[in-house]
């Protein structure tokens, strides 16, 4: 249980832009220097709220992608096309700028170092943040227990996190990718989406007892979830996150 | 928009609740089924926060805030077992 980084009940902090990185062309990681932050567990969110001027806000949650590292947070905001927030994060927001969080919210879609059974992730597009955190608190834990991701996306270039999850991969913990627009040349399988076949030959077996974890928009999360079911792993053991976005 | 889930209505349920909502686990008391409230369907926010049991649909929980009030209606749950 994530008691130790939910201290009772959550309040907007103001966090302050420190640093903005390019993942993709629609993607970028805002570096959030977050004064007081309590601490969060590999798989927790914030929320953000944006204010106009005429008193409007909006709030949208974003998965933190980060380890836990002091004040400073990282989320990564894949822009949504006709979003009221996505887009001044993915785009407009700039360094020095103040922003309104709440967090971290979430001790449901978490994984923790004490854990030992092996870990499957199961990615759609931007659902990949809470998951990088997951790969990132494993490594930085030093755990031995088993761990790789299924990361499905449009094409090469909508990859996240790309660098990161090379090393990675070739430091024992593997990705393996479903692309479902466009391969890379010469790649084994054609364009599709994740199914049966994919997830025998790229995940975990049921007989490992697995936890799983998968994020991604919603009707992705409800097809791969239903997978896995029906693959025989146990419902109890299956994590699911959605979110709005394409 | 399409619905989200239990984890997305954990910050709203978190300025309520002192303890982690979304790990919480419920009783619909539409069909019986028990949970983590992080796996229900979640509509929202405006007008306000609606999560439904994804087995029958009940509604489990509603939020409606307004300047200085907030409404919390739990009549679709029978209990809430809540973690330290």
């Amino acid at each position: 249980m994530a008691r130790a980084a939910v201290l009772g009940r959550l309040t907007w902090r103001v966090a302050t832009v420190a640093a903005i990185r390019d993942e993709t062309a629609t993607a970028r990681t805002l570096v959030l220097d977050v004064p007081g932050w309590p601490g969060h567990l590999a798989g927790q969110h914030v929320d953000v709220r944006l204010t106009a001027a005429d008193g409007y806000t909006a709030v949208r949650s974003y998965s933190i992608a980060s380890d836990a590292a002091g004040d400073r947070i990282e989320i990564t905001v894949e822009q949504v096309r006709d979003g009221e927030v996505s887009p001044y994060l993915a785009q407009v927001a700039a360094v020095g700028i103040p922003l309104e969080v709440r967090g971290p919210v979430g001790g449901w879609f978490t994984w923790q170092p004490d854990q030992r059974e092996p870990v499957q992730l199961v990615a759609g597009g931007s659902g990949v943040v809470p998951l990088m955190a997951m790969v990132r608190a494993h490594a930085a834990a030093g755990s031995a227990t088993p761990i790789r991701l299924l990361y499905s996306t449009r094409r090469p270039d909508t990859v996240i996190y790309r660098d990161e999850l090379a090393r990675r991969a070739g430091a024992g913990r593997p990705v393996d990718f479903a692309y479902t627009r466009v391969t890379p040349p010469g790649w084994p399988r054609p364009p599709g989406r994740v199914d049966a076949a994919l997830l025998a030959a790229a995940t975990f077996a049921p007989d490992v007892a697995p936890t799983c974890y998968v994020c991604g928009p919603t009707p992705f999360v409800e097809a791969v979830a239903d997978l896995l079911l029906a693959t025989g792993h146990d419902a109890a053991r299956v994590r699911t996150e959605r979110f709005g976005g394409p | 928009m399409t619905h989200l889930d239990g984890n997305a209505a954990g910050g709203d349920l978190g300025e309520i609740f002192a303890v982690d909502m979304t790990a919480a686990t419920g009783q619909c008391v539409g069909c019986g089924r028990v949970a983590p409230v992080a796996t229900a369907l979640a509509y929202g926010p405006a007008p306000g926060l609606v999560l439904r049991c994804p087995g029958c649909d009940e509604v489990l929980i509603r939020v409606v805030t307004a300047p200085g009030r907030t409404w919390l209606d739990v009549r679709g749950l029978a209990y809430l077992q809540l973690l330290e």
